[in-house]
């Protein structure tokens, strides 16, 4: 159980989040909408420990994330991050790979396991035949899913995803929701930040919604998800698209 | 194993047996062979054991140490431009050296004087990069950057009112050279810590190219783990420069040949980065003693005339 108690995060001078109180069990999966600079991507950051909150804590299982030592936390807590400036220059495989450095005994030791898992989800991303293949060298949308395999063989109990659909088709958007909804019904936590409405009503049981000036509402996505919610969210008018509104059956 | 993990594998003993074969005198392979025994001539043994063994290994020793500091300056700073003369360290090394070889100190002196002035340029660099929350990769580039320019004003302003006598000396040592380098023990057992202690981060290292946050997502304790890695640097880059003064190239340019060859897991490159920089050193120091014979050359000059080729034609097969 992630819980977050009375959090404060702001950002160059602004209020992100006020008194949060949060808690992700076991087996939920949320979603984390709001405009942008709404701060999503501050409460992906304080949930992982990589934050310190203004005000309030976060504590994993009542523990006080400061509390624990970053090896343990990685074994407990993965994160995609949003961005990431790398230049790495090994095999797609490789990179997934990294994904087991918390899990690792010694450099020496062969993991097995892990990269019989890293297969198993490089294949499930339909990344398969890139195994080999320099990272480098992958599109913007495979390279995401690579990204989101090396989150995956971490193995962590909980799963905080900033922004996971970014650069994805919509097959793949599907595909993502889908493993990342599974993953919660196999017993993980889950929290996305994402911009569809229409994802998140129909993978998330769950969605916290950041508005402006700190103020945040969070519960049940079909309680949450309504139209007056989601114009208030994003400040604008929205209507139903009809015809050209397509998610992935 | 990988061709160039076998080609660097060789040239280590080919690089040693190199350096000890050839010099200012030429022995015959039987004198070589009798002395390595320990037999023969007392001259051609002292020849072999005495000064032409120690001098390949202070060449090995050095370059292993700057590709070492060279390599991992690299992934620290984010940056494929480093090399350990972008600490200051070298700098503040060469105008310690410089200023006791002005004030007509020993060779003992000169040493003493450049070990200090490299610790005062270590120093300011972690006083002004270390804040509480760690590391500052763009703070250490600036610092370094800074620093090696003042020391280098300084080094130029000694240039220049130097008596003439003293300046060939002085020239040398700015431009790399191995062969005031005595005892190489201190620089091998340096070699051997530095090395050590970025191996058994190696792992560590790998996750670090993923950005700070990311690496702290996957457990790495950052902060620590750049103190580490800019500590083993900074000693790296003293002990090669207390060895062979600013010796230049070897640092930059042998952790991108092998990342070129297709090596990039530090646990791989860490340990080949050291075994070619100091074959590759020793090599050119074998150059730079026999090529104009009795006369020698500076080793820095020679590793740059091999180094900048042997880059461009990499990257030109590689485009």
């Amino acid at each position: 159980m992630l819980r977050t108690s009375r959090l404060a995060l702001s950002a160059g001078g602004r209020e992100l989040v006020r008194r949060l109180d949060l808690s992700l069990a076991p087996g939920e999966c949320w979603s984390l909408l709001g405009r942008n600079g709404a701060g999503k991507t501050s409460l992906i950051l304080a949930l992982a420990g990589l934050r310190a909150p203004q005000s309030g804590a976060v504590a994993l299982d009542g523990v006080p994330l400061p509390a624990i030592g970053r090896r343990e936390l990685a074994r407990r807590i993965a994160v995609l991050l949003q961005d990431e400036d790398s230049d790495f220059w090994g095999s797609v495989l490789d990179y997934v790979m990294l994904g087991r450095f918390p899990r690792s005994k010694s450099a020496w030791s062969r993991d097995g396991e892990g990269a019989a898992l890293a297969r198993r989800w490089l294949a499930e991303l339909d990344l398969a035949d890139r195994e080999t293949q320099a990272y480098r060298t992958l599109s913007g949308g495979e390279r995401q899913r690579a990204r989101i395999a090396q989150v995956l063989v971490q193995d962590a109990d909980i799963l905080l995803l900033d922004e996971p659909l970014q650069h994805l088709d919509l097959r793949h958007q599907a595909q993502v929701m889908g493993t990342l909804s599974a993953c919660a019904a196999g017993g993980k936590t889950v929290l996305a930040a994402l911009h569809e409405p229409g994802h998140a009503a129909r993978h998330c049981g769950f969605s916290v919604l950041l508005y402006d000036a700190g103020r945040a509402s969070l519960g049940r996505s079909s309680d949450m998800l309504t139209q007056a919610n989601l114009e208030a969210l994003y400040q604008c008018r929205l209507e139903a698209a009809g015809a050209w509104s397509f998610l992935p059956s | 194993m990988r061709p160039v993990t076998l080609a660097v594998v060789v040239l280590v003993p080919a690089s040693l047996a190199l350096a000890v074969a050839f010099g200012s005198v030429d022995l015959a392979p039987s004198q070589l062979g009798d002395a390595l025994l320990g037999r023969g001539d007392e001259i051609v043994r002292e020849i072999v054991w005495g000064v032409r063994a120690p001098r390949a290994l202070a060449g090995f020793a050095c370059g292993a140490l700057l590709a070492l500091a060279g390599t991992l300056l690299q992934v620290l700073l984010r940056n494929p431009l480093a090399d350990p003369a972008i600490l200051g360290v070298s700098g503040g090394a060469a105008a310690g050296a410089l200023a006791a070889m002005l004030a007509g100190a020993a060779a003992a002196a000169v040493n003493v004087s450049a070990l200090a002035g490299g610790s005062v340029a270590a120093g300011a660099v972690f006083a002004f990069s270390l804040g509480r929350s760690g590391w500052n990769p763009y703070r250490v580039l600036l610092t370094g950057v800074a620093l090696a320019s003042g020391f280098g004003a300084l080094v130029g302003l000694m240039l220049a009112i130097a008596p003439s006598s003293q300046v060939q000396g002085m020239l040398f040592w700015l431009l790399g050279d191995l062969s005031p380098a005595g005892d190489p023990t201190a620089a091998l057992l340096a070699l051997a810590v530095c090395s050590a202690l970025a191996f058994s981060q190696s792992a560590a290292l790998d996750v670090l190219i993923l950005g700070e946050d990311k690496a702290r997502a996957l457990g790495v304790a950052v902060a620590r783990l750049q103190s580490l890695a800019f500590g083993c640097a900074t000693l790296a880059t003293v002990a090669a420069v207390l060895l062979g003064g600013t010796i230049g190239f070897v640092g930059l340019v042998v952790p991108h040949l092998l990342r070129l060859s297709g090596v990039h897991r530090h646990a791989a490159l860490l340990p080949l980065a050291a075994c070619l920089g100091g074959s590759l050193l020793a090599l050119a120091d074998t150059l730079a003693r026999t090529i104009a014979a009795p006369a020698e050359l500076p080793v820095g000059v020679l590793t740059a005339m091999i180094g900048v080729p042997v880059l461009l034609l990499l990257l030109a097969r590689l485009r």
